[in-house]
């Protein structure tokens, strides 16, 4: 392998400007498909990143996956039946036993759990109405379950557990009905029961609706304004592992019987539109580092083309086809490589200075920085791609080197 | 004296809506030490019989017998093996490799053989040019060199893997008269000096005339009536 590669590189260095031009498109190729995948994962992670911080890992209703089989279907599987005049029964919706359901979830490894009453209310202040949804809490809990404690801009959860007829409410409400920290107003639930419930905190996240209607109260208070007693309708579940969110969701459900929903599943439509994003990202990049390949195609088959009478003198000599064919193999490892390590460079030097780049998108009022990706599997893609392409590019050359007949080429030339 | 290489009726018919046959029932034997020049008129199939010798072509018909070995029964590989190891190949035109120095070109054999170290190779090759007069020129590339210099480079290259037949094509054609005269010279001193066996197709009637024997081929067949007296 060594003579082969001495001829190999004998050859790249004796067409500088040629081989020059082949590398510059992979080192190009490479460094621009790190560049744009960096960003588009970097962006893509923080995406996730921000679904995982600011969304339940877990959340857990009070409804089935699959509705309770009726006795009838049971006792005729697969039968044509036809029920009529059957009352459904009436029962208070929510979790039943909810209290031991949340120990059996709290008991899980790597898992944190709080019980939620969540309902509709009116609130109304100064003869003005807004429908808000309700949500009964344990601030305890929920401090380990939701980031709602740092979206704080008055008052704290604490505050709310000191304070049974408190409610926190958000900024956008407040600013609506010019409302702060002590000030009172009433919550009329479905049912027509009202109480009068003094704002204890009001919290900012940047989603002017959820701004607007979301608002928190004692649990207790909420299952009592809402009249049922004893009962949650959600858990909200956080784990030490987002990612395994889907299998333990999977378990809860099955033990529990209520329908565990992971973020994955309830994001399976956005998930998926990264994912085609990712597609279409990566077939772009790619499409750069083909277009290089066929430079070297290019470079190499005008080296078989220009060195066909030493390819011919070799054979002679005694070197096998596949020798042949190594020595442009060579020249595509050599240039791939080349490309690789040079393109990683210029690649990395690109991401830093895309990491630099601040924008400030609508409606925000922070400057952010462009979300930059630096995993190692992606300068392994590149790398892996270049190397493949310029193998493939340098093939069909070798190839044809391999296949040339001394004899036809020494008769020619005499 | 032993045959070191022999034709058995070969034939080598060229394929094609009108079949062309460029060597036509040649046997002969070749004998260790021997000096053997093939001579005939253009078209005679001079060239074909030597590439037929040197196993770079597979006959049609009949066998090519290397050191005792029928070679008709080898792949394309073990005849690349065959002429790495037994074979030296001087064409008419140097056929050196441009971007190499004359010292690499001479390497190359030896390097795709890799029965010697770096070392020894070095210092055969350097050794062979010393003993063709080109010892100076090692480091140089084969285009500063003039057209005599270079076949003797191309005649060290041959020589690199002691081979038993040196196959000459041409060697003095595209030479200078003294030139020629120095290259027929070093060929014939290759089966005096080097002990080496010596088939050469040519034209040059001196050339042959320095030849132990002289083979007439007309129309692909041996013919003893060549060249004309």
């Amino acid at each position: 392998m060594r003579i082969e590669l001495g001829v190999a590189l004998t050859h790249l260095t004796s067409r500088r400007r040629q081989s020059l031009v082949s590398l510059t498109g992979v080192v190009l190729g490479v460094a621009f498909f790190l560049a744009v995948s960096s960003l588009m994962r970097g962006s893509e992670k923080d995406f996730i990143a921000r679904l995982i911080d600011n969304s339940p890992h877990i959340t857990v209703s009070d409804e089935y996956r699959v509705p309770d089989v009726q006795p009838a279907e049971l006792r005729w599987p697969g039968a044509a039946l036809a029920l009529s005049h059957v009352k459904p029964q009436n029962e208070t919706r929510g979790i039943r036993g909810y209290r031991d359901k949340l120990a059996f979830v709290e008991s899980l490894p790597g898992v944190r759990a709080a019980p939620v009453l969540l309902g509709s209310a009116v609130l109304t202040f100064a003869g003005r109405l807004q429908a808000v949804t309700l949500s009964g809490i344990v601030p305890a809990k929920m401090k380990g379950v939701s980031t709602i404690e740092q979206k704080m801009t008055a008052g704290s959860l604490d505050a709310l557990a000191a304070n049974p007829n408190g409610i926190i409410i958000g900024s956008t409400l407040a600013e609506r009905f010019n409302l702060r920290l002590g000030s009172t107003l009433s919550v009329v639930a479905p049912s027509g029961a009202s109480r009068a419930m003094k704002v204890v905190g009001i919290f900012h996240t940047g989603n002017a609706s959820y701004d607007q209607e979301q608002t928190f109260t004692l649990l207790k208070r909420a299952q009592s304004l809402l009249d049922r007693p004893n009962r949650a309708n959600r858990f909200v579940i956080q784990l030490s592992d987002p990612y395994a969110a889907r299998e333990m969701a999977r378990r809860i459900e099955g033990t529990i019987g209520y329908k565990s929903v992971s973020w994955v599943e309830a994001s399976e439509d956005i998930l998926s539109v990264l994912l085609v994003r990712n597609i279409i990202m990566y077939s772009v990049v790619s499409a750069i580092l083909v277009v290089a390949s066929f430079g070297i195609y290019n470079t190499i088959s005008t080296i078989v083309l220009e060195k066909t009478r030493d390819i011919a003198i070799l054979k002679s000599m005694g070197f096998h086809a596949r020798d042949v064919r190594n020595i442009f193999l060579l020249e595509g490892l050599i240039v791939g490589l080349l490309g690789s390590a040079l393109g990683v460079a210029v690649g990395v030097a690109l991401m830093r200075a895309l990491a630099e780049v601040t924008v400030k998108p609508p409606g925000v009022t922070e400057v952010v920085h462009l979300p930059i990706w630096w995993g190692g599997e992606q300068y392994l893609l590149a790398s892996a791609f270049a190397l493949g392409s310029c193998l493939a590019a340098a093939y069909l050359p070798a190839r044809k080197a391999g296949r040339v007949h001394p004899v036809d080429i020494l008769r020619g030339a005499t | 004296m032993s045959a070191v290489l022999v034709a058995e009726h070969l034939v080598r018919r060229l394929a094609g809506e009108v079949p062309v046959t460029l060597i036509d029932d040649v046997s002969l034997a070749i004998e260790h030490g021997e000096f053997v020049c093939v001579m005939g008129p253009s078209g005679s199939g001079k060239s074909s019989l030597l590439y037929l010798l040197g196993l770079l072509d597979a006959p049609s018909a009949g066998r090519v017998l290397l050191d005792g070995e029928d070679t008709s029964r080898y792949g394309e590989d073990e005849l690349a093996n065959r002429r790495l190891e037994k074979l030296g190949f001087v064409f008419q035109f140097h056929f050196l490799l441009a971007e190499f120095t004359v010292l690499d070109n001479v390497l190359l054999p030896m390097r795709r053989l890799g029965r010697r170290d770096e070392a020894a190779q070095q210092a055969r090759g350097r050794e062979l040019l010393e003993r063709l007069g080109v010892g100076d020129q090692a480091g140089k590339r084969p285009s500063q060199l003039s057209g005599g210099q270079r076949q003797r480079v191309a005649i060290a290259r041959a020589l690199a893997n002691d081979p038993l037949v040196v196959l000459a094509d041409e060697p003095t054609g595209n030479l200078d008269s003294a030139a020629a005269a120095n290259v027929r010279e070093i060929l014939r001193s290759l089966t005096h000096e080097f002990g080496k066996t010596v088939v050469a197709v040519t034209h040059d009637g001196a050339f042959a005339a320095a030849a132990d024997r002289r083979i007439g081929l007309v129309d692909g067949r041996i013919s003893d009536g060549w060249p004309p007296s």
